[in-house]
């Protein structure tokens, strides 16, 4: 029964919503609507999962004191702060995101630096890997190469100071080659989405019961 | 006050992330350990104030948002479900968690089936139906079907299909280059947006 | 031979280092190039000028601060194009981590607004002419959800204020109450958006999207499922440049121009020394 009760609930909810699109009326519009809900509820509750695990093995860290016991403590030290901030937000201001509250500020000068700044490493690493791996070894390589300096000169104004018709190659080469390829990669992406799906539905594929 | 205080914990932090490029060291790890903390925080937050809160705790407990004692009582299924996914924390239960993916599986299979024919398959066919009466139409077409045939292997790459396949490869590489010339658009701007902070927001309090 | 060797094993730091000053430099001498506008940006442009004044268009923010130098400078652009048309804004998120770029996006833009204000009327009001009714987790069954009915998922607005209290949402149920949907999108929703959004209930779309998913949109633009493309920070620099207000995406276009020049330096370069150490070797 451990397997049998979820793969029955893949395929009930599966086929009522998939019929509720052909058959909008009751009872299948009205079951389409509370999935709908429910997904969007129990979705949440996922977010939580990985929160306990961390929070526990950061607190063995400290109360062991395991190597790199200290950066537990910093990363503690931060979950309690966002956490207190949003809740004292949420009963001042009844909102997270009320602009005045105390999680906005730690949200403006704590959370957006430290995630933009992470992802901004990207653009060093990118101009790295530029130099040290990017190779025209082969035709196709090169021709990637071209197209990406193309696309790279023509999309940036200083394209169109160095040769006006720079814009217009790379508007072509967005619209027409680049489109072609990836309607094609897309359309076979939806077919082997469409295939996957209706494995799950029928109980064929069971990985995620793992 | 409140701000330039703010300012220079936010540059503080930028700066630690930065020096990574030198190389690892405390201060990079510091400002990593108190992201993944405060990103933690945030994650419950938000379970809290925009799920739990909106979507269970005020109908069922104040009737906000419903019309019918049924709409509000069912609610009380996915109050169930979702505290079924948290079983994963508790290794003899964990196995009830199954339920909740199963639900959540099936109900986004069943939406991935109708979104990708009725919002991709078939649109995108649609548009790839054109008269060949243009050069940039004639691309197109012959660009699509080369690409879709380049991944078709349940045929050996013979012949025609060989041919056909090489063709593909020229338009996927095109489109791989013009991704990864946009790519580095994207990553070179999001420096931009962090040097911007600290020579305009952060220096300029220096000046 | 020597020269060519250390050109290929050079320090990363020198690179990291030749970046950030061709970078940091056009933005502290604040130096400026004519924007050219292209043609789907110019569509997405239409899209919000053509519509009858008052019309309500709901915004998506779905992206967190990993995209805000791109899409930031596009809300604002759209906000002060939307209110200047005395159009209805509708703002929701789908990514948690962003909602709050949302706010601040409305709060400034709101503030430009009222601060040249003569009265009520020319004013703009939370409830009356804008709406942040705040993020919920769900992506594609929230999107097919909203097509029924947004109290399904919103009855209050991100405070907790009831959503039938809010003069704007009381004429607005679902799709059939908005006029345009301008998806902000750094990932996966944008899809979603299109998909069920615009292929199951006819919602008219325009996506402002990161560099890395603007590729990814042209097919949709080119099968007519889409109105308009914002890709990037050009293209937030290109609204910038229609809505004439310039700001973070106009200014940043020289430091991106010249950091192109140089990843194209480089990666020449990098293939000058490869090729002619390899044509050294085998000879």
């Amino acid at each position: 029964m451990k397997k049998e009760i979820p793969l029955l609930i893949t395929f009930v909810t599966g086929v009522i919503i998939v019929i509720a699109f052909f058959i909008p009326h009751q009872p299948f519009g009205r079951m389409q609507e509370k999935l709908l809900i429910w997904y969007s509820i129990v979705l949440g509750f996922t977010l939580l999962l990985g929160v306990d695990s961390l929070v526990r093995s950061n607190l063995t860290k400290i109360s062991r004191r395991q190597p790199g016991w200290g950066y537990a403590v910093v990363l503690m030290a931060g979950f309690l702060i966002c956490l207190v901030a949003g809740i004292a937000s949420l009963v001042k201001y009844s909102s997270i995101i009320a602009l005045n509250g105390p999680f906005m500020y730690v949200y403006t000068y704590i959370i957006v630096p430290l995630q933009a700044t992470m992802f901004s490493l990207l653009a060093f690493f990118i101009a790295s890997a530029a130099y040290r791996a990017f190779r025209a070894r082969t035709l196709e390589a090169s021709l990637l190469l071209l197209t990406a300096a193309l696309v790279m000169i023509g999309r940036v104004p200083v394209g169109a100071e160095i040769w006006r018709g720079l814009p217009a190659i790379q508007d072509w080469i967005m619209e027409i080659p680049q489109m072609a390829a990836k309607r094609g990669i897309f359309i076979g992406i939806a077919l082997g989405t469409i295939a996957m799906s209706l494995r799950v539905i029928l109980g064929l594929e069971r990985t995620y019961l793992s | 006050m409140t701000h330039i205080i703010g300012t220079w914990i936010a540059a503080g932090l930028t700066l630690a992330i930065f020096s990574f490029l030198y190389r690892d060291n405390p201060a990079y790890k510091f400002a990593e350990h108190l992201y993944v903390g405060v990103s933690a925080a945030f994650a419950v937050l938000y379970t809290w104030a925009f799920d739990i809160w909106p979507m269970l705790v005020d109908p069922i407990f104040r009737s906000r948002g419903v019309t019918s004692p049924v709409d509000r009582w069912i609610l009380l299924i996915p109050a169930i479900f979702g505290l079924l996914m948290l079983a994963r924390w508790f290794p003899k239960a964990a196995w009830l968690s199954r339920w909740s993916i199963s639900l959540t599986v099936g109900i986004a299979a069943g939406l991935g089936i109708i979104g990708q024919i009725q919002g991709i398959l078939l649109p995108q066919i649609q548009g790839t139906l054109l008269p060949l009466t243009t050069i940039n139409n004639i691309i197109l077409v012959v660009g699509v079907i080369t690409t879709l045939i380049y991944f078709y292997f349940s045929a050996a790459h013979k012949g025609l299909i060989r041919v056909s396949a090489r063709i593909g490869v020229v338009f996927i590489m095109a489109s791989f280059g013009a991704s990864f010339g946009y790519t580095v658009m994207a990553r070179i701007s999001l420096l931009i947006g962090r040097l911007n902070f600290l020579i305009n927001d952060w220096l300029h309090l220096l000046r | 031979m020597k020269f060519l060797e250390r050109m290929v094993n050079l320090d990363r730091r020198f690179i990291y280092l030749a970046l950030v000053v061709v970078v940091a430099l056009p933005l502290i001498l604040k130096l400026v190039l004519p924007i050219r506008v292209s043609e789907p940006v110019r569509e997405a442009y239409r899209s919000i000028e053509d519509l009858p004044s008052g019309s309500t268009v709901m915004v998506s923010i779905d992206y967190d601060a990993s995209s805000e130098p791109e899409l930031q400078p596009m809300l604002l652009s759209v906000l002060r194009h939307c209110f200047a048309k005395r159009h209805k804004v509708v703002l929701l998120g789908q990514w948690a981590l962003g909602l709050p770029f949302g706010e601040i996006g409305l709060n400034k833009v709101s503030g430009e607004f009222n601060s040249r204000a003569q009265s009520s009327a020319d004013s703009i009001l939370y409830g009356r002419d804008f709406v942040n009714l705040g993020y919920r987790p769900g992506a594609r069954a929230l999107i097919v959800g909203l097509g029924r009915e947004f109290r399904d998922f919103f009855s209050a607005d991100y405070r907790g204020t009831p959503v039938d209290s809010l003069p704007l949402m009381r004429g607005v149920r679902n799709y059939n109450n908005i006029d345009l949907l301008v998806g902000l999108e750094a990932g996966q929703a944008g899809d979603e958006w299109i998909q069920f959004a615009g292929a199951r209930y006819g919602l008219k779309i325009i996506i402002g999207g990161t560099g890395v998913i603007a590729p990814d949109m042209f097919h949709y633009l080119q099968a007519g499922q889409i109105k308009g493309l914002v890709g990037g920070l050009q293209g937030a620099a290109e609204y910038e440049t229609l809505v004439r207000h310039h700001g973070t995406g106009v200014a940043g276009m020289v430091a991106q121009s010249t950091a192109h020049i140089l990843i194209l330096v480089f990666i020449v370069m990098g293939n000058i020394a490869y090729f002619v150490l390899k044509g050294r070797k085998k000879s």
